[in-house]
């Protein structure tokens, strides 16, 4: 049996993040870096990029096979786990070998969450989490799009996130007509504050994009090549194609038997150790705290991968800088038909008290929207549209708790350079 | 991966002219707009300070770590680049960055970021406060880096010492035609002279006797010439070895004009013994010796001022260092060795003591840093021909007791014993500008006479 004193589950953000987290500290160890893809690492993010055709798929890998090298990692692509031997610190491979390891990483990420609806496994539908899926789905809409002398055919996409988003603004961009059906009350839920989302939502449906917000599908059946779906209003759309892109779930399906923990993910400590020894999460596969300690949505955020990986490679190689994870902050940086919209942390919740103060700008049909959230004169949340400011910064300011409230106007008014002004200050 | 110069920032000295940011933006942009400068100066009216937001070029670039798309990554040259071809234009590297350092341009339609001009950064030229500084110590470590270290890897200091990184890159410069003598203290202790039969380095290393480190460099440095053979004869000693003990060996061989580099390592005690007082610890500072009790208050007399007495010696090169400074240091390191051809050259490094002097390992340089900062340590240079000169500014310094209250074994001191420290420390600096002062004029030494070669040279 091979054995490791590191061994890293998955070749994403966190993967790669603890991998340079570990070569740090220890730069003898030895590594193995198990990809289940078969090809070099591609960020989820980028996906949408491939699918529009702004990016070569040859020309996306987050890093090379001599970077691997040069780590001396050994990498290996198919290697997909099938079980985890805690007791005997063993990991079993779905081809059926087994890989020891001094200290292990989980950081296989999600895939998509697929929405319990009648008929759904009996129709053609696309997802977009691996290249293959980006590939596909950038085929099929340009024929859906339409060749000359034919009409555009209609494309419905489930789910308003990031990613549902993306793929309607690609097929549009495409010439498809497009529409998309949000179980929500807005777009982009949990990214975006409802005043963004409206702007966000007034554009698409600008650019002809039918939005429907705080609605179900009940049952999709097949027909031709395409489906058809039945809204809860009894309602029907045709769809030559279909794309679900209703959230993503925990890719944990391994862990079945090994007494780790996994409640909408797998659980872990700040420096996000499992229940098990020697085994470590992060990414994706982990069910992230919040930072504000409620129910603000965290997790699927790509700096906060980086942040768990980093922390989990640091506490993996025994680095005394290790710092405790914070927890997750909201944070999206969205681009739009030439718009952008950027989000971090949380927005006021419902009935608050006299603590929190909401500041908002550009409130009726201005060009630009922002919103400010402060509790206690501290920033929680910062929302805008075509405002720009560094999110880096704003989430430091509220990692740190900054005191920020004598400085809300001007941040309100300019959030870039106070922001920066404040933070310039902080760092000396 | 190497080191990266860096565009250092002054919040003291920036008026908010803005001439930086004209300067980036008719080097960066399409138009000259100021609005497209890579580097912004932004004004916190609340703190009444300018600030910055550049990027600092990260030896782990988050920037580069958060990107999807590998379109950010940190070059051989340190620089973190931008690949146009690549970036998908989302923006999560500026989610990445908390200096404000990578921004969306929307002039340019996508992010840009600074590349300190190749080497010039138009905004440093263009600075005419002093508030920008490009600062190039990291291509003296890449340097550094590339010559042979002739210590074995592992040298057993106390964390956090800073005594390794002095041995290591002295002797990196100094090179391996060299003879070193290492007397008695925390140097040995780590491991110079080796353990159990092996040598500690790839020199020739001697362990002289407390007393006589100088006149057995002397004697060798005299007996290579002999046969012809220039070989630097080079020293690596405590403040006791130097200054207290090994005094009058050192002073004759000063006064003899011996080509000698004699570089002393001042933790102001004996500290590889368990911390007893030495000539050149601090009035007032607790050591074993110097307890804190009833009537005892540590140290009662005020240290030596040892590189002040080497420099009326009237040696070639004597000059203070630091190693919070590490390019002033190396900079008289070269100055030294070279001076060490020709005569004595003596150099004097502030090692603060992490165990004997009662602070936490992590903070040796910050410690080394404040010493200097609030001219308690203060940096200059002597050389026989030009006399001596400040190594940098110290007519504002940061009160005394910011570096006191740094360190336990000033932990007890009362009010007197510090108003003692505060004036010794004002007449030692004092003392240091008027020397400093006295510019000698052409052809005319003013602040030492030693008459030339007054060295006894046997070859001759």
């Amino acid at each position: 049996m091979e054995q490791f004193d590191y061994v890293v589950l998955g070749a994403s953000h966190a993967g790669l993040e603890a991998l340079r987290a570990i070569r740090a500290h220890d730069a003898d160890g030895s590594i193995a870096v198990l990809d289940r893809e078969a090809r070099l690492p591609v960020s989820p993010t980028v996906l949408p990029y491939v699918v529009s055709g702004k990016c070569a798929e040859d020309r996306i890998a987050l890093r090379e096979r001599r970077w691997f090298d040069a780590q001396r990692v050994d990498y290996r692509q198919q290697a997909a786990a099938a079980a985890l031997d805690t007791a005997n610190a063993r990991l079993r491979l779905a081809d059926g070998r087994e890989i020891g390891y001094g200290k292990l990483l989980l950081a296989t990420g999600a895939a998509p969450a697929i929405p319990p609806i009648e008929g759904l496994s009996d129709v053609r539908y696309h997802v977009l989490r691996t290249l293959d899926d980006a590939l596909a789905l950038r085929d099929v809409a340009s024929e859906v799009a339409g060749e000359a002398g034919r009409a555009a055919g209609r494309a419905i996409v489930l789910g308003a996130g990031l990613v549902g988003m993306h793929a309607a603004e690609n097929l549009v961009r495409a010439g498809a007509r497009v529409t998309v059906v949000e179980m929500r009350g807005q777009v982009l839920p949990g990214y975006f504050d409802a005043a963004a989302a409206a702007r966000i939502e007034a554009v698409f449906r600008d650019k002809g994009v039918e939005v429907l917000t705080g609605r179900r599908v009940e049952q999709v059946a097949p027909r031709g090549e395409g489906c058809t779906l039945r809204l809860d209003g009894g309602e029907a759309r045709d769809a030559d194609l279909l794309l679900v892109a209703a959230g993503v779930r925990p890719e944990v399906s391994y862990l079945a038997g090994s007494g780790i923990a996994v409640e909408r993910g797998v659980v872990v400590d700040a420096f996000m150790r499992t229940a098990a020894p020697n085994v470590w999460a992060a990414g994706d596969v982990v069910r992230t705290p919040s930072f504000f300690g409620d129910g603000t949505p965290a997790g699927g955020i790509l700096p906060d991968a980086v942040e768990q990986g980093r922390t989990a490679g640091m506490s993996m190689a025994g680095d005394p800088a290790l710092q405790p994870y914070p927890g997750g902050v909201s944070l999206n940086t969205y681009g739009f038909f030439g718009h952008r919209a950027l989000s971090v942390g949380r927005d006021a919740p419902e009935g608050t008290g006299p603590e929190w103060e909401v500041l908002v700008r550009g409130e009726e049909g201005g060009d630009a929207y922002l919103k400010l959230v402060l509790r206690d004169g501290r920033l929680q949340g910062i929302f805008g549209v075509d405002v720009l400011f560094d999110p880096g910064i704003m989430w430091e300011l509220i990692l740190r708790r900054v005191e920020i409230g004598a400085r809300r106007d001007v941040l309100l008014e300019n959030p870039q350079d106070a922001a920066r002004a404040l933070m310039s200050g902080l760092w000396r | 991966m190497s080191a990266t110069p860096t565009i250092a920032f002054d919040a003291e000295r920036c008026d908010g002219c803005g001439d930086c940011m004209s300067a980036c933006a008719s080097a960066k942009s399409t138009d000259g707009n100021t609005a497209q400068s890579r580097i912004r100066i932004v004004r916190d009216d609340e703190a009444g300070h300018w600030g910055v937001a550049l990027c600092r070029q990260c030896g782990d670039p988050r920037c580069a770590s958060v990107c999807p798309a590998a379109a950010l990554a940190k070059g051989d040259d340190g620089i973190v680049a931008w690949d146009a071809e690549r970036c998908v234009n989302c923006l999560i590297c500026t989610a990445g960055c908390t200096f404000g350092g990578i921004a969306f341009s929307a002039d340019e339609g996508h992010v840009v970021k600074c590349d300190q001009c190749a080497g010039t950064p138009q905004c440093v030229t263009a600075c005419t406060r002093g508030a920008l500084r490009y600062v190039t110590a990291a291509k003296l470590y890449n340097r550094w880096g590339e010559l042979e270290d002739l210590f074995v890897p592992g040298l057993g200091g106390c964390q956090g010492c800073n005594t390794e990184l002095i041995m290591r890159h002295t002797l990196r410069r100094v090179g391996p035609n060299t003879v070193l003598a290492t007397p008695p203290g925390c140097i040995p202790g780590m491991g110079s002279v080796g353990y159990n039969g092996m040598l500690g380095c790839k020199v020739p290393v001697f362990h002289p006797l407390l007393t006589n480190t100088a006149s057995m460099l002397t004697g060798i440095r005299r007996q290579h010439k002999r046969k012809g053979r220039n070989v630097t004869a080079l020293a690596l000693a405590g403040d006791g070895g130097a200054g207290d003990v090994g005094f009058q060996s050192l002073s004759g061989a000063a006064e003899r004009g011996e080509q000698i580099l004699f570089v002393c390592v001042d933790n102001e005690g004996y500290m590889n013994t368990g911390a007893q007082r030495s000539g050149s610890t601090t009035y007032g500072a607790w050591t074993a010796t110097t307890p804190i009790g009833d009537s005892a208050r540590g140290k009662a007399q005020d240290a030596k001022n040892l590189p002040l007495l080497m420099m009326w010696h009237g040696c070639e090169y004597v000059a203070t260092a630091s190693t919070a400074f590490m390019e002033d240091f190396y900079a008289k390191l070269e100055a030294a060795l070279e001076a060490s051809e020709r005569g004595f050259a003596y150099l004097h490094l502030y090692s603060p003591c992490t165990s004997g002097w009662r602070f936490p390992s992590a903070s040796n340089i910050e410690v080394a840093r404040t010493a200097v900062e609030t001219n308690f340590a203060v940096l200059w240079e002597y050389r026989r021909e030009q006399g001596l000169t400040l190594s940098r500014d110290i007519d504002d310094p940061l009160p005394v007791t910011d570096y006191l209250k740094l360190l336990g074994k000033f932990r007890h001191l009362d009010p007197a014993q510090i108003a003692h420290i505060e004036r010794h420390v004002a007449e030692q600096a004092q003392v240091l500008c008027e020397l400093a002062g006295m510019q000698p004029r052409e052809g005319e030494r003013i602040v030492c006479h030693p008459s030339d070669s007054m060295a006894v040279d046997l070859d001759q």
